[in-house]
C-alpha cells in the first residue's frame, strides 16, 4: 500500500467510526458518573459504600435505564484520612479535575469557595435544582452545613453530636456507680484518677495533636474549651479569641491528663495512626472513657465494623460533657457539645452535571435515606425520616442537640484549626507550657486572620 | 592543537541539542523561575489568597528566620537542625561508616558469606520506599513490631522506638536503607589499589589500621570526599522518614523535606512560604554541588 492510499484508508476508518458514534446504535450508551468518598467496603465507613453499591447505585441505574437514559455509576472508594482527602480535593479542584459527586466537611466550603474551587448547585447544574422537593424536608440549620453566603453548595448528609463513650465493664470493675454522669471537669477527673487506681491502662482519652486532624480541635479542643465557657469565636463582635482564661483552663487541663497525672495516654495524640489506635485501644478494652463524635457510635464501634465492640449496647455508655462547673459552660450551659455536618457536592468539572444531580437528588430522597438509617441509625437531615431502630442514638440527638453549638463558618477557620491542634501538642508532649502554647498560638492566629480580627479576653 | 575536524557542522549540532535543552528550560529553569517568584507572595493553595495572591516582599523568608522561634520544633530552624542530625547520623556515620567496613572487611575475599552480604545490602537500597517504609514501621512498633517481640522474649523490655527515640530511628532506617552507595563504591575503589602495595606492607608486617591509614585511606580520599558530598546531598533532600514517623512524635524528626511539604502540601497549604524554604534549600544544594564540583575538578588537576 502506498503511505497516500494508506492515510486515505486511515481517513475512510476514522470517519466511519466517527459516524458510527452519532449513530443511533450508540444512543443508548450510558453517561458516566463518578461518586468518591471516604468509604470502603470492610473498611472506614463502611456502612455508606455498601449502602451506595447495593442499594442506592442499582436501584438509581435501572430507573434511567427503563426511562430510556441510562447512567453508570461508579464509586471510587478512599481509604486515607480526612485531611489527606481534603488535599486531594484541593488538588483535582485546582486543575479541574476531580470525580463528578464528591462527599464534603461543611467546615471546608468557605475556604474553597474563598479559592474560587467550588461554584453554588445552581449555577453547576441550573436553578432548577432550587425547585427540588428535599429542600422542604431540610431545616435550614442543617442546610447551613453546606451553605456559604446565602448559597448551597450541595446537600447536607447528616449533622453529629459529642459526647463521652466509656466501658460499663470497666467501670464496674472499679465499683463506680452506673448509670455514670459526670457534672464537672472534676468529677471527670476523679473518674480518671478512680479508673487508673483500678488498674485501667488508659482511664480517658481527649484527642490533642496535629496527626488527628480536625479530629482534636471537634472532640478535643471545642469539648474542653465549651466547658471553660468560652468560644473559639465571638460572633457579635466578628473577632477570634486568641487568649482568654478559658484556654488556659483547657490547656491545663490538657496537661493534667496527659503530663501531670497520666490519666490518658499522650502517644496516641502524638503518634501518626493515633486516632485508629485509640479505636483499637477502646474496642479492646483499655479505655475507660473517650471523648468522640456521634460517628464513633454509629460507625466506629458498630457491628460490623473492624473496631466493633462486642455486645457495644451492654458494654458501651454514654454521658454529656459537663462544663468546668455546673453553669459554668458557654451560653452558661451546665452541658457542651458541638456538632459538624458533611454531605455532598457536584465537582464544578463535571462533564455531567444534570447526570449527577440526578443521583444526587436521588440519593438524598426519603426512601434511599430510610433506607440507609436501617444499616446505620443516625441523626438524619431530613424531618420525614426518623432514626430507626437505634435508642441511644435517639437518646444522644435528643439530650445533646439542645447544647451543641458550630464552627465559625469563615475561611480562616481550618488554617486557625490546625494551630489549635499544634496548640494541644505542645502541651501534651510537654514542650511548652499551656502559657507559652497559648501565647504562640496567639501569634500565629494574629498572623492568619490580621491584628483587626483578633481579641484578647482577660 | 589542532581542531579535529567535526562529523556535524555547529549548526546540526545545536538542532541536536534543542530537545534536550528544552528539557531543561521546561522542567528546570521554568519551575525554578516560578517557585523563585512565589516565594515573594502570599499564594495559597485554598482560601481567598489561592485566586487573588500579594506580593509581600521578603515577608516569607522573614518568617522563616523569625530569630523568636525559628527553632521551636515545627520551624525551619529546628528542622534545618533536625536535618543536619540526621545527615551526620545516618549518612556520614551510618552509611559511608557501614559502607566502608563492609567493603573494608571484604576486601580482596571471593565467597559465598561476600555474595549473601553484597546481595542483601544492594536489595536494601533498590527495594521501593514504601514498601521498605512499611516493613521498618511493622519492624518498630511498639506494641506488634517484631524487634520488640524479640526484645520482649529476652527480657529487655519494649523500648518505644518510634515514640521516645524517633530520630535514631529514622538515623538506623536511613543508613540501613542507603548503605549499598557508600559500599559499592568504596569496593570498587579499592580494586583499583595494586595489590603489591599491600603485600609489600603486609611483609614489613603492618597492621590492619596502620594498612589502612597509610595506603588505603590516602588513595581513596578523593573516593570518600565524592561518596561523602552525593550522599549529603541526597540524605538533605530525602522525604521517605515521612513514611516512619510523619515528622513526629511532635515534628521531633521534622527534617527540611518533611517541613516543606507540610507548609505547601498539609494544613495551612502555603505555597508562598513553601517556595522560600525551596529557595533557600535550593541554595543549601547549591553550595553542595559547587563544592562537589570543585573536588572533582581538584582531583583531576593532581
Amino acid at each position: 500500500m502506498s503511505r497516500s492510499k494508506f492515510l486515505t484508508f486511515l481517513l475512510v476508518t476514522i470517519l466511519a467510526l466517527g459516524a458510527l458514534n452519532i449513530g443511533p446504535a450508540q444512543a443508548q450508551e450510558p453517561v458516566k458518573v463518578t461518586i468518591t468518598c471516604r468509604c470502603v467496603v470492610g473498611g472506614v465507613n463502611h456502612n455508606l459504600a455498601v449502602w451506595l453499591t447495593t442499594f442506592v447505585i442499582p436501584t438509581f441505574e435501572e430507573a434511567m435505564a427503563a426511562e430510556g437514559t441510562p447512567v453508570d455509576v461508579e464509586l471510587v472508594e478512599f481509604g486515607g484520612g480526612d485531611e489527606q482527602l481534603k488535599e486531594q480535593y484541593a488538588l483535582d479542584l485546582s486543575v479541574g479535575s476531580g470525580y463528578d459527586i464528591i462527599s464534603f466537611d461543611g467546615f471546608w466550603v468557605p475556604e474553597f469557595v474563598g479559592a474560587g474551587l467550588l461554584k453554588p448547585l445552581a449555577e453547576v447544574v441550573g436553578p432548577e435544582v432550587n425547585d427540588w422537593e428535599g429542600w422542604g424536608h431540610i431545616s435550614e440549620g442543617i442546610q447551613a452545613i453546606l451553605s456559604y453566603q446565602g448559597q448551597r453548595y450541595g446537600i447536607p448528609a447528616g449533622t453529629d453530636v459529642r459526647q463521652i463513650f466509656y466501658r460499663k465493664d470497666l467501670f464496674e470493675q472499679a465499683g463506680i456507680a452506673l448509670p455514670w454522669q459526670p457534672t464537672s471537669w472534676e468529677d471527670v477527673l476523679n473518674t480518671a484518677r478512680t479508673l487508673k487506681e483500678a488498674g485501667v491502662e488508659i482511664p480517658l482519652q481527649i484527642n490533642a495533636g496535629t496527626a488527628m486532624g480536625e479530629a482534636t480541635t471537634m472532640q478535643g479542643y471545642f469539648m474542653v474549651l465549651l466547658g471553660a465557657g468560652h468560644h473559639l469565636y465571638d460572633f457579635e463582635d466578628n473577632k477570634w479569641i486568641v487568649k482568654s482564661p478559658g484556654i488556659l483552663d483547657t490547656l491545663n487541663f490538657y496537661k493534667t491528663v496527659y503530663v501531670d497525672e497520666g490519666l490518658g495516654d499522650a502517644r496516641m495524640q502524638l503518634l501518626q495512626d493515633g486516632r485508629n489506635r485509640s479505636f483499637v485501644a477502646f474496642r479492646d478494652g483499655q479505655v475507660g472513657m473517650l471523648v468522640e463524635g456521634d460517628w464513633f457510635w454509629r460507625s466506629v464501634i458498630a457491628p460490623g465494623s473492624e473496631t466493633a465492640v462486642e455486645n457495644r449496647n451492654e458494654v458501651v455508655g454514654w454521658a454529656m460533657m459537663p462544663a468546668k462547673e455546673p453553669g459554668a459552660g458557654y451560653r452558661g450551659q451546665d452541658f457542651v457539645s458541638i456538632s459538624g455536618g458533611t454531605g455532598w457536592l457536584i465537582n464544578p468539572n463535571t462533564p455531567h452535571p444534570q447526570e449527577a444531580w440526578a443521583f444526587l437528588s436521588y440519593m438524598s430522597s426519603r426512601d434511599p435515606v430510610r433506607a440507609f438509617e436501617l444499616i446505620q441509625p443516625r441523626i438524619s437531615f431530613r424531618d420525614d425520616v426518623q432514626v430507626a431502630g437505634d435508642l441511644v442514638m435517639t437518646a444522644m440527638a435528643s439530650a445533646l442537640l439542645q447544647y451543641s453549638t458550630v464552627r465559625p463558618m469563615l475561611p480562616e477557620y481550618p488554617l486557625i484549626s490546625t494551630e489549635i491542634q499544634l496548640m494541644t501538642e505542645r502541651v501534651v508532649s510537654g514542650e511548652m507550657s499551656p502559657e507559652e502554647a497559648m501565647d504562640a498560638f496567639a501569634e500565629a492566629v494574629t498572623e492568619i486572620a490580621g491584628a483587626d480580627n483578633v481579641k484578647i479576653i482577660e | 592543537m589542532e581542531r579535529k575536524h567535526a562529523i556535524f557542522p555547529a549548526r546540526v549540532g545545536i538542532i541536536f541539542l534543542t530537545p534536550a535543552l528544552l528539557f531543561v528550560v521546561v522542567f528546570l529553569l521554568y519551575p525554578f523561575v516560578r517557585v523563585f517568584l512565589l516565594s515573594f507572595t502570599n499564594q495559597t493553595l485554598l482560601g481567598t489568597t489561592a485566586p487573588n495572591p500579594e506580593f509581600v516582599g521578603l515577608d516569607n523568608y522573614q518568617r522563616l528566620f523569625d530569630p523568636d522561634r525559628w527553632m521551636r520544633l515545627g520551624e525551619f530552624g529546628s528542622a534545618l537542625k533536625i536535618t543536619a542530625q540526621f545527615v551526620v547520623g545516618s549518612a556520614l556515620i551510618g552509611q559511608a561508616g557501614m559502607g566502608m567496613l563492609i567493603a573494608w572487611a571484604f576486601y580482596r575475599k571471593r565467597g559465598v558469606l561476600r555474595e549473601v552480604v553484597f546481595t542483601l545490602v544492594i536489595l536494601a537500597w533498590i527495594i521501593p520506599e514504601t514498601v521498605v517504609a512499611f516493613t521498618w514501621v511493622a519492624f518498630l512498633d511498639w506494641e506488634f513490631g517484631t524487634l520488640n517481640s524479640v526484645l520482649d522474649t529476652i527480657g529487655v523490655g519494649r523500648p518505644d522506638w518510634l515514640f521516645d527515640r524517633p530520630l535514631q530511628s529514622i538515623i538506623l532506617f536511613n543508613s540501613w536503607r542507603g548503605t549499598a552507595f557508600s559500599m559499592l563504591l568504596f569496593s570498587g575503589a579499592l580494586e583499583t589499589i595494586p595489590p603489591s602495595y599491600v603485600e609489600t606492607a603486609e611483609v614489613v608486617g603492618a597492621t590492619a589500621w596502620q594498612k589502612f591509614r597509610d595506603i588505603f585511606f590516602p588513595l581513596l580520599r578523593g573516593h570518600i570526599l565524592t561518596d561523602l558530598i552525593l550522599i549529603t546531598l541526597w540524605t538533605f533532600n530525602v522525604f521517605t522518614p515521612f513514611l516512619l514517623t510523619g515528622g513526629g512524635p511532635a515534628k521531633r524528626t521534622e527534617v527540611v523535606s518533611i517541613y516543606t511539604y507540610r507548609t505547601a502540601f498539609m494544613g495551612r497549604h502555603e505555597f508562598g512560604k513553601g517556595s522560600s524554604i525551596a529557595v533557600v534549600m535550593m541554595l543549601i544544594n547549591l553550595a553542595l554541588a559547587l563544592i562537589y564540583l570543585a573536588s572533582i575538578r581538584r582531583r583531576r588537576a593532581t
